[in-house]
């Protein structure tokens, strides 16, 4: 099967004329039951639609990544099918915040529903990138904005005023005393002409009502204290069964023969199959067992008897990782970025001003809280699918192969989420599921054991790094020259593009002065699978980069965060080294973020005996942020008792749910700079479970305090952004406390001992 | 071997293998899955619930060691969302994706029971083994520390 997939790589800020370029669909007309809008991004604003309970036409051109469609019925009821999918990130409250604001509503009273999963009208319904609110701001701002100007319109219209004279609250137009709730005026309101997208006034920032605002409570969040909230391993279904899979412990081993006598004959066993790997998606395939229970099909599993082929990565171990990362970076590599002459510069620096320094980071698991799962129907009128996905239009594309279905035979409901953090991009849960659903005449719940997700996860990439550099008798960065090898994500997701293209991050458009740079790759081969992580590549370059700044400083004898502000000298707009169309960097916001972060934590002033502070700044995904850490080591154990972190992501739509995506990545980062990690042996992995992949526990969660600048940009990503800051704030404070760097992640206590 | 034990207040029966963990009693046969499989070794605290008022970690309970036994899951807790550990988890925003939430409020019940007016640091010792990828400590920290508030308003521990 030919699968390609796609996650959104960090989109470009829109531009004005990419929003001259969307039209509105329509409004509902015809049927006049609803008032309707859509959006086609391609060039044509045509189709007539009309709605009677029934979706409306779809657009015959293609339409490119959006997915929000606005409804108001006869009630007033105001209704946002969104693709997007709650995972935690608080998006089915922000994105509902958006449209209120210009459409003059509760945002609370809007329904949020799932969109029907069609990609040519609602665009790629992947949730990642850190995307969900930046790209869905403007164009649900313009829904709201239209909306709200035709209801006004038809109120005007009834009452023979003008427009102008009408005011809009919470629903209801009113003017010169009379008053009209947007129920009364949907019917009339349908039968406007459509206004066009582009021209549509917009609210001025510092008009926004329900955007910004403090006091906006989740609304997702009471049923997560009560048990109702059903993620996608709670589905129960009539006469539904439970599978689980038996895969190789090797990475790409396979079955060769299996026995399940023993397995069969435990009572509430129904069925035991090998189901076939898939190549193009990564799904390893295995020996399935099916029982009346998930307790029953663990006890199963563990009476099969089988023989592995354990494949051709049965000898890679970390140490042999290690050894080639070690080997490639010591050889020439293919040059990516060269400015200026980094080599000769830095062999003219006296020794006492160079910098050269090796850092190396795991591999990383996900291990989001719920294991991975998948519900499939196969009935004769088609498939059901109910699936914790970030990529449903994945899971829709491939339960349909593997099914032998049209891919519209397939409805996939997404369901909530217990973590994604990229994880659930993936397609192989559910393709698994597909494969023994469709043996199988009922529902059937695949379910991942907590050993299964973690050691068939796709793992951030194991990366080694070779910093070299000098700085000039002023002070000032002479020289940097990187030099980076990693397991690359392309080698398993994107043949087609560079190796390097989605491991070097923000290499590639450093921030820093320096007019000799040179940034280096080559790839290590491995049979590890990795995929994208929270904050993916930025999540290791943050570290370097930073870490690497902060010896640079101390090679200057400077303070780090002068050095840093320093470094990124006059306001300029870093371009990418390779790519044109990339956003380029603002140094000025970089040095917003830095300048708060440092003045919020109080930087150089003084601190209690055996503590020290560390700082970093990172860009990622549009999004700038900052980190001030504050540590204490005693016996080797880094002890991290405050993080304080500012974001500058443009206008912050919902700013506590902001705060929250802040803790959590900083959290996340935390574990994996000082706990958790993959290793490797005999080809597998070997932490199954959190006994082993350890994560920051409570007692070791720092006070964390999240500043956002003010800003009236468009929104960017928060989700990710804030994690590559954490590691290197650490370990700088620990370096300015100890005098001992850190290069290797996690930390071991005898790094420091 | 059928095994009777009290759930949320009312009898209950299940016809079971006796060594069946408690959470998947819970989750697969009863349908109440509002207590999460996390780790299936003790080792996460996502399937915290309460057996005789104790907080128990339900996927290495077997089922045969309920009988006759009080148990009490988070769907048990209040009707309406009214405890004040609720009460508390809501007003600080903790959750996120909400999984591991069901173990955390269920973990925090029962300490503020033995615990009724706890130091910070004695909330991060009873809390820490309970594994939140979302990395929610801090909000969680905070409601545990205004629940205990909220119950001693109304006068003491429910
Ligand atoms: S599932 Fe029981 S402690 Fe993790
Ligand atoms: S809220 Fe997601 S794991 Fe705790």
């Amino acid at each position: 099967m030919s699968t390609t997939i796609e996650r959104p790589k960090t989109q470009p800020l829109f531009k004005t004329d990419d929003l001259s370029r969307r039209g509105l669909l329509k409004s509902a007309s015809t049927a006049g039951t609803a008032l309707l809008i859509g959006f086609n991004f391609s060039t044509a604003a045509t189709a007539q639609t009309s709605e009677n309970d029934k979706p409306a036409e779809k657009p015959k051109a293609p339409v490119s990544p959006f997915e929000s469609w606005v409804r108001i019925d006869e009630t007033g009821q105001v209704t946002l099918l969104s693709g997007r999918s709650e995972m935690g990130q608080g998006i089915s409250t922000a994105l509902p915040m958006v449209l209120a604001e210009e459409l003059g509503v509760d945002w609370r009273g809007i329904k949020v529903a799932q969109a029907p999963n069609d990609a040519r009208l609602f665009g790629n319904q992947g949730t990642g990138g850190s995307g969900s609110v930046a790209e869905s701001f403007t164009p649900l701002r313009q829904a709201g904005a239209a909306a709200r100007l035709m209801l006004v319109s038809a109120a005007a219209r009834r009452w023979s005023v003008d427009p102008s004279a009408c005011s809009v609250k919470n629903g209801v137009v009113s003017a010169g005393g009379r008053s009209a709730t947007y129920a009364d005026l949907v019917a009339d309101a349908a039968k406007l002409p459509v206004p066009d997208l582009k021209k549509v006034p917009l609210k001025k920032p510092e008009d926004f009502e329900i955007i910004g605002k403090e006091s906006i409570q989740r609304k997702d969040i009471p049923s997560k204290t009560d048990g109702s909230a059903r993620f996608g391993i709670d589905v129960r279904l009539p006469g539904m069964v439970y599978a689980m899979v038996e895969r190789c412990p090797t990475f790409g081993g396979r079955v060769a023969s299996f026995d399940a006598t023993k397995a069969k004959a435990i009572p509430g066993v129904i069925d035991v199959f090998e189901i076939p790997a898939i190549e193009d998606i990564h799904s390893w395939g295995g020996v399935a067992v099916v029982a009346n229970s998930t307790y029953t099909a663990m006890q199963a599993r563990k009476a099969l008897k089988i023989e592995w082929n354990s494949g051709p990565h049965a000898a890679e171990s970390s140490e042999s990782i290690r050894k080639e990362f070690r080997r490639l970076v010591d050889s020439p590599m293919k040059v990516v970025v060269n400015q200026g002459d980094a080599e000769a510069a830095i062999s003219s620096a006296p020794q006492e001003y160079k910098v050269e320094a090796d850092y190396e980071l795991p591999f990383q698991a996900h291990a989001t809280m719920e294991p991975m799962n998948c519900t499939v129907h196969v009935r004769k009128d088609g498939v059901e699918v109910w699936a914790p996905a970030q990529g449903p239009e994945l899971t829709q594309g491939t339960v349909a192969q593997v099914c032998g279905v049209p891919v519209d035979k397939v409805k996939v409901n997404t369901t909530l989420m217990g973590g994604g953090f990229g994880r659930r991009y993936q397609a192989d849960f559910g393709v698994e599921a597909a494969q023994i659903a469709k043996r199988i005449p009922h529902p059937v719940q695949l379910v991942w054991s907590r050993e299964d997700d973690m050691t068939h996860d796709f793992y951030r990439p194991a990366s080694y790094h070779r910093l070299s550099g000098a700085v000039d008798s002023q002070g000032n960065i002479l020289a940097w020259k990187h030099k980076s090898t990693s397991t690359p994500i392309s080698e398993w997701w994107d043949k087609a593009g560079t190796p390097e293209s989605s491991e070097l991050g923000l290499s590639f458009q450093n921030p820093y002065m320096t007019k000799n740079y040179r940034l280096e790759y080559l790839p290590t081969a491995s049979g590890v699978p990795r995929a994208w992580w929270r904050s993916v590549e930025a999540s290791s370059i943050g570290f370097v980069m930073e870490s690497y700044i902060d010896e640079l400083a101390h090679a200057a004898g400077a303070d780090p965060y002068e050095f840093r502000l320093r470094q990124l000298g006059r306001a300029r707009k870093v371009p990418h080294g390779v790519e044109k169309n990339e956003a380029p960097v603002d140094t000025d916001r970089m040095r917003g973020v830095l300048e708060l972060a440092a003045q919020k934590a109080g930087w150089g002033s003084a601190l209690p005996q055996g503590r020290a502070r560390g700082i970093a700044c990172h860009y990622s995904f549009h999004s700038y942020t900052a980190n001030v850490a504050e540590v204490s080591v005693e016996k080797g154990q880094v002890r991290v008792h405050r993080i304080v972190t500012a974001v500058d992501i443009g206008v912050p739509v919902h700013p506590d749910g902001i705060r929250a995506q802040v803790e959590s990545a900083i959290v996340y980062g935390l574990t994996a700079a000082m706990k958790s990690q993959i290793t490797i042996k005999n080809g597998a992995a070997v932490e199954a479970n959190f006994n082993r992949f350890t994560t920051l526990r409570m007692d070791e969660t720092p006070e964390m305090e999240v500043h956002i600048v003010p800003s009236i940009l468009p929104p960017t990503g928060i989700g990710e952004p804030a994690l590559p800051v954490v590691a290197p704030a650490v370990f700088n404070a620990v370096f300015a406390l100890t005098g001992k760097r850190v290069r290797r992640l996690p930390v071991m206590a005898t790094d420091l001992a | 071997m059928p095994v009777t034990f009290e759930l949320n207040g009312r009898s209950t029966t299940v016809d079971v293998s006796p060594e069946t963990p408690l959470l998947w009693v819970l989750r697969d046969t009863l349908n109440l899955t509002g207590t999460k499989y996390g780790c299936g070794i003790a080792a996460c605290g996502a399937c915290t619930v309460h057996i005789d008022g104790e907080a128990a970690r339900s996927c290495v309970y077997p089922i045969s060691s309920v009988s006759a036994k009080r148990v009490t899951t988070i769907e048990g807790l209040s009707m309406d969302r009214s405890h004040p550990v609720q009460e508390a988890w809501i007003e600080a925003q903790a959750p996120q994706c909400g999984y591991c939430q069901s173990g955390q409020i269920m973990t925090a019940v029962a300490f503020l029971k033995k615990t009724p007016s706890p130091t910070p640091q004695q909330v991060d010792a009873a809390m820490s083994d309970n594994i939140c990828r979302c990395g929610t400590a801090q909000r969680i920290r905070k409601a545990v520390l205004h629940a205990s508030e909220l119950m001693q308003a109304q006068g003491g521990a429910r």
